[in-house]
């Protein structure tokens, strides 16, 4: 069975958002990627196939436009995949030491999955909260803010628990939602 | 201080708008924002008609937020007028520059504010559609946005004849997935229709044939967020703010070891010293350079004429350096430039597209494999040359500004602090990493 065949009001919702045209229909390429992202934690050959005979295109075409952008991933990733911001605010607030704890402490590199099947790493670059550094961002969750080694195993902890995100209490003054000023994080 | 124009935060007859809601509770819904007067202006810029919107906005002096500057009214003239054919505007909100992350707040906290923006630029082009190209990383922000236009369809004030006015305007959210170069506008249009995002050859401009071919206007989210007061309460009102080329008021952000980073509000013209000691509280260590509008911009060495610099357009380069997007990093003086720039190198090495040969041979490969080599302490003498001849070959040689974006920081780095870089190479010594903040 195929992964969008009892899709199809989401697809025509997708569809609708843009002009009617076979060029207009290209435009769903990336929210379909996103969708067998988030569903399935990467994006297949037998996906991509799919999405390019739904869109008209080959899937060579499709393999091209995923393997532009970081979010889209062409190998199996863990139940959590852990982003880690390495841009220059996330750096200076410590993202290279963060990075090195999370591989010591999964004891994995990007590209492999934990032997439970819980997390998978990847570093990438700014997420535009350089106030709050260094973030980590799960799947297409929320962003996990001002991660101190604390926070980082807490974090750890509460998922393997099974907790949701947003249910994880991290230590530190700040919550899951930290404000536009980072005053109340004390960071 | 009480005659003249505005220009800091702490005059009194400053007040915030952009950033006025962001925080309180509720924010974020359309009751809230009919609460406090929203979805007037679109009424006012109906009423007013295109030509009107167009002139205020020109006269108002505002200039694009999300970077580059350019005259937002005027860039709306250049719009054919009557084609006949599908106007789009294109909200570019895909916030990628490091160091910036004001318009994050702007779609979480105030959505509504956005998308009545968005309408006023339609009819200043006489747009019927238009698309928000998040970045796909801003989960929240897209969730409110969507919530936020659900509502609005709900309720009349988007859709056909939005409020009775005849108006109509139909808005949709498009996510990216994480490439930098998708905030480059013809990029974006790309990525907008399912293509790998590669800039496009201008001419043609967007406005002439843009997204699907059609005229199509881009413009960043603050640029938008900002021409809803303009339209309310004037241009004068707006142009009363900042310094004689530079009007208005500009959200600024503040990163790196200050005691409160954040997003601040603050007329053009107020001083890079007001932001980061009176509102950001000050470093929390010593600083050596501060890059002062996102990751391109040339770094500033920390000095008291530097601090002493109105933030404005001008003044900035005057300097040797760019306002930006506004996006303040402070570099503190325990991390060597080389490393910061290592970084950043870097990050533009692995956000190039891939189109041009200076861009993706210059700088993903010789400058990111030369930092490499310096960075790990196996530098020889010449490559600080090196490092210059390769910024004299790849800049103003590309495609698009990305590969020049990359050669900025390097070389303001080599101005002022070319020390640091040959004290490496000389010593074949590796970066110091010492003194972790993490912890």
């Amino acid at each position: 069975m195929g992964f969008f065949d009892d899709k199809q009001d989401w697809l025509r919702e997708v569809f609708a958002q843009y002009p009617d045209t076979p060029q207009g229909r290209r435009a769903a390429l990336m929210p379909m990627l996103r969708r067998v992202q988030q569903d399935e934690g990467w994006i297949s050959p037998e996906r991509q196939e799919e999405i390019a005979s739904i869109l008209g295109t080959t899937a060579t075409e499709v393999a091209g436009v995923m393997s532009f952008y970081s979010y889209y991933q062409a190998l199996p990733t863990g139940r959590y995949h852990i982003q880690v911001c390495a841009t220059l605010s996330c750096a200076i607030g410590g993202a290279d030491e963060l990075w090195d704890e999370l591989v010591q402490e999964l004891g994995i590199l990007r590209g492999e999955v934990t032997p439970d099947g819980l997390f998978s790493i990847q570093k990438v670059e700014c997420l535009g909260s350089c106030h709050t550094a260094p973030v980590v961002q799960i799947n297409d969750e929320p962003y996990v803010e001002c991660v101190t080694k604390a926070r980082l195993h807490a974090l750890l902890q509460g998922l393997r628990e099974g907790k949701r995100l947003e249910e994880i209490v991290l230590p530190g003054k700040a919550g899951h939602v930290v404000h536009n000023r980072g005053e109340e994080v004390g960071a | 201080m009480s005659s003249g124009p505005i220009t800091s935060g702490k005059d009194p007859r400053f007040e915030r708008t952009l950033y006025r809601y962001v925080g309180q509770p509720g924010c974020w819904t359309l009751d809230f924002y009919l609460a406090h007067g929203g979805y007037q202006a679109i009424r006012k810029a109906i009423q007013q008609g295109q030509d009107w919107v167009i002139e205020e906005v020109k006269k108002s002096g505002l200039r694009g937020r999300g970077g580059a500057g350019f005259p937002t009214g005027l860039k709306w003239s250049f719009m054919p007028k009557n084609t006949g054919k599908q106007h789009y505007i294109v909200c570019n909100a895909d916030e990628s520059e490091p160091g910036s992350f004001k318009d994050r707040y702007l779609m979480e906290d105030d959505p509504h504010q956005l998308i009545e923006g968005m309408m006023i630029a339609g009819v200043a082009i006489q747009a019927s559609k238009g698309y928000i190209y998040i970045r796909g990383e801003y989960r929240r922000a897209y969730d409110r946005l969507v919530a936020a236009i659900r509502e609005a369809y709900a309720q009349g004030y988007l859709g056909q004849n939005v409020m009775g006015t005849g108006f109509s305007f139909d808005l949709y959210v498009h996510r990216g997935a994480g490439a930098y170069i998708c905030g480059e506008e013809t990029a974006l249009m790309n990525s907008l229709e399912g293509l790998r995002a590669n800039p496009r050859m201008k001419p043609p401009f967007p406005a002439q044939a843009g997204l699907w071919g059609m005229p199509t206007t881009i413009n960043n989210v603050e640029s938008l967020c900002s021409v809803v007061h303009i339209v309310e309460r004037g241009a004068d009102w707006f142009a009363s703010m900042g310094t004689e080329k530079s009007k208005g008021h500009k959200l600024f952000q503040v990163s790196g070891p200050f005691k409160r980073p954040g997003v601040y509000e603050l007329p053009l013209g107020t001083t890079f010293r007001e932001l980061l000691f009176d509102w950001a509280g000050g470093p929390t260590e010593p600083i050596q350079a501060i890059i002062p509008g996102g990751s391109s911009c040339p770094p500033l060495p920390w000095t008291e004429e530097i601090l002493d610099t109105p933030m404005d357009y001008e003044a900035i380069s005057a300097k040797g350096s760019l306002l930006g997007t506004g996006g303040v990093i402070g570099i503190p003086a325990s991390m060597s430039m080389v490393d910061a720039m290592w970084n950043v190198t870097r990050f533009y090495g692995h956000e190039s597209c891939g189109k041009c040969t200076p861009c993706r041979e210059g700088v993903s490969g010789w400058m990111v494999s030369l930092f490499e080599k310096i960075g790990t302490g196996q530098g020889q003498k010449g490559d600080v040359e090196l490092l210059e001849d390769m910024l004299d070959q790849i800049e103003g040689r590309s495609f698009c500004a990305l590969a020049d974006a990359a050669c900025w920081p390097v070389r303001g780095s080599l101005k002022h602090f070319r020390q640091q870089f040959v004290d490496l190479v000389e010593n074949g010594k590796p970066v110091e990493r010492a003194g972790s903040r993490w912890g």
